[in-house]
């Protein structure tokens, strides 16, 4: 028997004759003959922990870790620096190998912890209400577009070119549901083209989407962006980056009806790309439409303050085809990791982190620019990423970064085949200035 | 479980307050007790158009939703707000707790609902 | 216990970051005055031991699977083996952008590789798109290739899904989400797919149907050949919900028993935590006809031995599903257990938890109600019907009382088609001695409902708090704290 299974032979024999049955085989009886498996499926031979840990070592030694590499790759999935606490308090096996909260009396620890994510989610973007995670921020900006098909009971939806392209891909999947129409709004020098958005809006439209800071890193004019939304009668759904919320207005101040985003920054390893989560904020209108799991404030009998999941009546247990979306399992330990990472970094260290990300990002993009090789793609405002045309291929740039442990910035014509010579490069905290002189350095070899 | 005996009943529960071609329609006891205490009412917007057996709206106590259908076609003149706010009024009296209030369009259909001695006999029937 | 908000005083952080080495740009320069914040967000402000002692106080407020036995039916809460966390958070894993070009990331595009090809064997499929985030999520992937498949066919009148009325809600509501019709197949007295009206059912609107098997009372369901055939005939695909797989492994494979496409939860058969709710995963697997519609990009092993992504993306692939690659840290830690266990291992994950499921439903037959007399797989659904017609105490009543006995209680009252369900799942990682003391606890909770209930009623007693106003949540809604000054406006 595996290591797993506490079960000796005397156990098992004792159980079977409890069960009446002469042979584990029995037990499978209701398995037609024709379908049992005679033989072994052929999987490797099973490893000791020692065997496995040797093995998985020198396959996680075949990878480029942030922990050996400077990196200024971005492009939705960012090298923030994550505090010690984060991963010991998630570690805790009361959290981690809890299921769904479905008992609240002992599952008080899980469920305070997401109200208070919800609430910080609130406070972030300035909405009223949060619910407890999406699988990510794509998935979550396709879930805001049905929310705002149901609430508006229209079936047109204006995309900004500026979003992530696998949100936009993501999204284009979805819409092969038949619940809605897709078309983009193109970029004007980096920027939603407001002229086009004017010309595609009527009221028709059920909700305008715009990435803030978009892919390209750029600042979007939020607010006017806004109000021509609201002018039809559309949603504007912002799809944000957390971290640039300290500084950026927050949604809710400039009348966004559903904000929503990725927030692997906040406190999640990259693990090549998941798992993170995706948050999902809206105003009060919407409480009944939301989307996935909400945990709510009550009493217990005698009076002290708990909290359970609440109006689950919108949700697929109950409501089954008719439920406000289909996600049952989120991400509740990615989410307690941004609630420990926001508690943690506060709100005067989430300043400092957006801030310092900036700085860099502008340090490293004006070095760049002064060698000449280098033009900047966009004259606008942009928050920590940004896109330069190189001369060279960033493919090759790339590679020679490699070579000195730096990880460069995205090749745009990996997502982008048109943006050939054109590289997206992000900051955060952890970019020291001598990583930067020296990718600088190496670039312009 | 007992209903006025003025009121006229459906299979789905609901109750008929008619008067003239004014219908008010609420949710019987029967189906307040069944459902629990009810947390959320959804309830259709003034001036909607309504086909009998149409859906009129959703009654949610904690761990299940029901539909409620229309028995009568006809229009929406008014929508009980209070309900709306304090959905535990209908687990206190479901008879005083209305829903809508419909003008009727087509006064044929009464014919098909039920008095207090039918409605009692299919409770149970169903039971 | 007071929020953390409760807790915080200005000035305090639990966070120290060298000063920037770079010149401080103004942000007056670079974010226009307009798109500034205008107010500062309400975050904590705590010291770091504050933080610390906040968040362990309210894990011990938590109830996990190493905490005790946790037979939560239909959620398959064995244990997460510890090696498989180290490994996840290997920064060679943990601190790696998705984005990489292939060579620097040949580690990772192995993992996906290697689990693929695990997952293929395991369940006969031919291929795997590892990208889904959770079962739900694999069904909308899976739903969306049928419809894909159909359409390719040019069979655009296809619009039913057909599922049992035992069936998991994420199955009807994300076939309502894939923009298909809903058709529900009743259960027969044998508590399986009612085979007659499954015929009835089909016809030249049938896209598919979505199967557990074994069902979600634990049965498998012998007639799952003609199910497949019928099915199949009718011009339909067989979807699989592998939320029950823990039953099959090494026993029987979909692939096998007809099925077109396959999740599997690998947050439940293949031992990756919970993690309070999520994340999971939900790998989707297809036969070699409906490869081709499978999300992108796959990683692929190439003949000299590098892995790499698919170079050219099949034009008939439904599209992206997720940003990235699916959630890589769960793929490798599911990988971690196969590789530890091999296919002997996995066999004897499914005897284990079979024989463990039918000890419990043995055990406890003559003291709760069986809805249906036979032999279960890896979980059983036993009744409280007569116990609430007796005595009052219903299966929510039962549930609460084993919290005192320090119990995770089973799932109640689903299936929905069996009244106060009480839906218990062992798993293989249980010993005798544990099922034990739990048998023990079920009889004495009923003798307890008979002599004494309202201790029953009363429970639980023993936990940090007591049975929650559900009602009052629901009805005026507070899903976020606000400042007292706020609150009371």
């Amino acid at each position: 028997m595996n290591r797993y299974i506490p079960m000796t032979d005397d156990d098992r024999r004792a159980m079977l004759d409890t069960i009446g049955v002469p042979s584990l085989e029995a037990l499978f009886a209701d398995i037609p003959d024709s379908l049992c498996l005679r033989g072994p499926a052929g999987l490797a031979p099973p490893l000791s922990e020692l065997a496995l840990r040797r093995r998985m070592r020198e396959l996680a030694s075949r990878n480029a870790d942030t922990d050996r590499y400077a990196c200024f790759l971005g492009a939705g999935c960012y090298d923030h620096e994550i505090p010690a606490i984060v991963s010991h308090l998630t570690g805790r096996q009361e959290f981690y190998t809890a299921y769904t909260p479905y008992q609240p009396e002992i599952s008080q620890g899980l469920l305070q912890a997401i109200f208070e994510y919800q609430t910080m989610i609130c406070e972030l973007t300035g909405m009223e209400a949060a619910n407890a995670s999406m699988y990510d921020g794509a998935t979550a900006a396709a879930e805001a577009i049905l929310l705002a098909c149901q609430a508006t009971r229209r079936r047109r939806v204006l995309v900004s070119d500026g979003l992530h392209p696998h949100t936009l891909a993501v999204l284009r999947t979805y819409q092969q549901t038949g619940h809605f129409d897709l078309e983009i709004i193109s970029l004007s020098r980096g920027r939603t083209d407001a002229d086009v958005l004017q010309t595609k809006l009527d009221p028709q439209v059920a909700a305008v989407l715009i990435q803030n800071p978009n892919f390209f890193g750029v600042l979007e004019e939020m607010p006017s962006l806004t109000a021509q939304a609201h002018h039809v009668g559309a949603y504007l759904v912002a799809v944000v980056n957390p971290i640039s919320l300290a500084l950026l207005e927050a949604p809710g101040r400039y009348g966004a009806d559903l904000v929503v985003g990725d927030g692997q920054v906040l406190g999640n390893a990259m693990n090549f790309g998941g798992p993170s989560l995706g948050f999902f904020a809206a105003g009060s209108k919407d409480l009944r439409r939301l989307p996935g799991r909400l945990i709510g404030q009550t009493q217990d009998r005698q009076g002290r303050r708990g909290f359970v999941m609440t109006m689950q009546t919108r949700e697929q247990h109950i409501r089954r085809d008719r439920a406000t979306s289909n996600i049952c399992s989120n991400q509740a330990l990615n989410a307690l990791a941004a609630a420990i990472y926001m508690t943690t970094v506060g709100q005067e260290g989430l300043c400092e982190i957006a801030r310092q990300s900036v700085s860099k990002a502008h340090y490293l993009h004006d070095r760049l620019i002064a060698t000449g090789r280098f033009s900047s793609l966009y004259d606008a405002p942009f928050f920590s990423e940004f896109a330069v045309r190189c001369e060279d291929s960033p493919v090759e740039l790339n590679r020679r970064l490699l070579q000195h442990q730096i990880i460069g910035g995205l090749a745009l014509s990996d997502v982008l085949p048109e943006m050939e010579n054109d590289w997206l490069l992000a900051a955060t905290e952890k970019s020291s200035r001598s990583d930067m002189d020296q990718l600088v350095e190496r670039a312009v070899l | 479980m007992h209903g006025p005996e003025f009121l006229k009943y459906t299979k789905n529960h609901e109750w008929v307050d008619l008067d003239g071609t004014k219908a008010r329609i609420g949710i019987t006891d029967h189906a307040q007790e069944a459902l629990g205490d009810i947390v959320f009412v959804e309830l259709p917007e003034m001036d909607s158009e309504l086909q009998a057996e149409d859906v009129l709206g959703v009654v949610e106590s904690v761990k299940s939703a029901s539909d409620i259908y229309v028995p009568l076609s006809g229009t929406v003149i008014a929508v009980n707000q209070e309900v709306s706010d304090e959905p535990e009024l209908i687990n206190q009296d479901a008879y005083e707790a209305w829903l809508v209030e419909l003008e009727i369009s087509d006064p044929d259909e009464v014919s098909g609902l039920m008095d207090l001695d039918a409605y009692e006999a299919w409770c149970a029937e169903e039971n | 216990m007071e929020l953390i908000f409760e807790k915080s005083r200005p000035g305090l952080h639990a966070f120290s970051l060298p000063p920037s080495d770079v010149p401080e740009y103004n942000g007056d320069q670079l974010i226009p005055r307009h798109l500034r914040r205008s107010r500062p967000a309400g975050l904590p402000q705590v010291s770091e031991t504050e933080a610390v002692r906040h968040y362990t106080a309210l894990s011990s407020r938590n109830h996990g699977v190493d905490s005790g036995f946790y037979p939560l039916g239909s959620c398959t809460m064995k244990y997460n083996p510890k090696i498989n966390e180290d490994i996840a958070a290997m920064p060679g894993f943990s601190a790696v952008h998705p984005l990489l070009p292939a060579a620097a990331v040949q580690g990772c595009l192995a993992v996906m590789y290697e689990l693929d090809q695990a997952l293929c064997r395991i369940t006969g499929m031919a291929q795997f798109t590892l990208q889904p985030a959770a079962g739900a999520h694999g069904e909308l992937t899976g739903l969306m290739i049928i419809r894909a498949w159909h359409q390719q066919q040019n069979e655009t009148t296809r619009d039913e899904i057909l599922i049992p009325d035992s069936a998991h809600g994420t199955n009807p509501a994300s076939a309502a989400l894939a923009g298909f019709k809903v058709v529900e197949i009743p259960s027969d007295a044998d508590g399986c797919v009612d085979l007659q009206a499954l015929r009835r059912s089909l016809g030249p609107k049938t896209a598919g149907i979505m199967l557990t098997n074994p069902n979600t009372l634990g049965l498998f369901d012998r007639q799952i050949c003609a199910i497949a055939d019928a099915v199949h005939q009718a011009g339909g695909l067989l979807y699989y919900d592998g939320a029950n797989a823990n039953a099959i492994l090494g026993q029987v494979r979909p692939g096998d028993m007809g099925f077109d496409i396959v999740h599997l939860n690998l947050h439940k058969t293949f031992s990756t935590p919970h993690g309070g709710g999520g994340p999971g995963a939900g790998p989707v697997g297809v036969t070699e006809a409906l490869a081709p519609f499978l999300p992108g990009p796959l990683a692929v092993r190439q003949s000299d031995g590098t892995y790499d992504w698919e170079t050219v993306h099949h034009p008939l692939s439904i599209g992206r599903m997720k940003a990235f690659h699916g959630h890589f840290a769960v793929l490798v830690r599911a990988l971690a257990y196969i590789w530890t266990l091999g296919d002997e291992g996995l066999r004897e994950v499914s005897e284990t938890a079979v024989l463990n499921a039918n000890y419990v439903q043995a055990s406890l037959r003559e003291t709760y109600d069986l809805p249906f007399n036979r032999l279960c797989m890896h979980e059983c659904v036993l009744s409280a019907r007569q116990l609430r017609e007796q005595t009052g105490i219903s299966a929510l009543d039962v549930a609460k009382r084993l919290l005192d006995d320090g119990f995770h209680p089973p799932t109640i009252y689903f299936p929905l088609i069996v009244k106060e369900a009480l839906m218990i799942e062992p798993t293989e990682t249980e010993n005798k001695a544990g099922l034990d003391a739990f048998i023990l606890a079920m009889r004495q909770i009923a003798a307890e409902a008979a002599h004494s209930p309202e201790t029953v009623r009363q429970a639980p007693q023993k936990t940090p708090v007591s049975r929650l106003d559900e009602t009052a949540a629901a009805r005026h809604p507070i899903l976020r704290w606000k400042p007292p000054a706020e609150a009371d406006q």
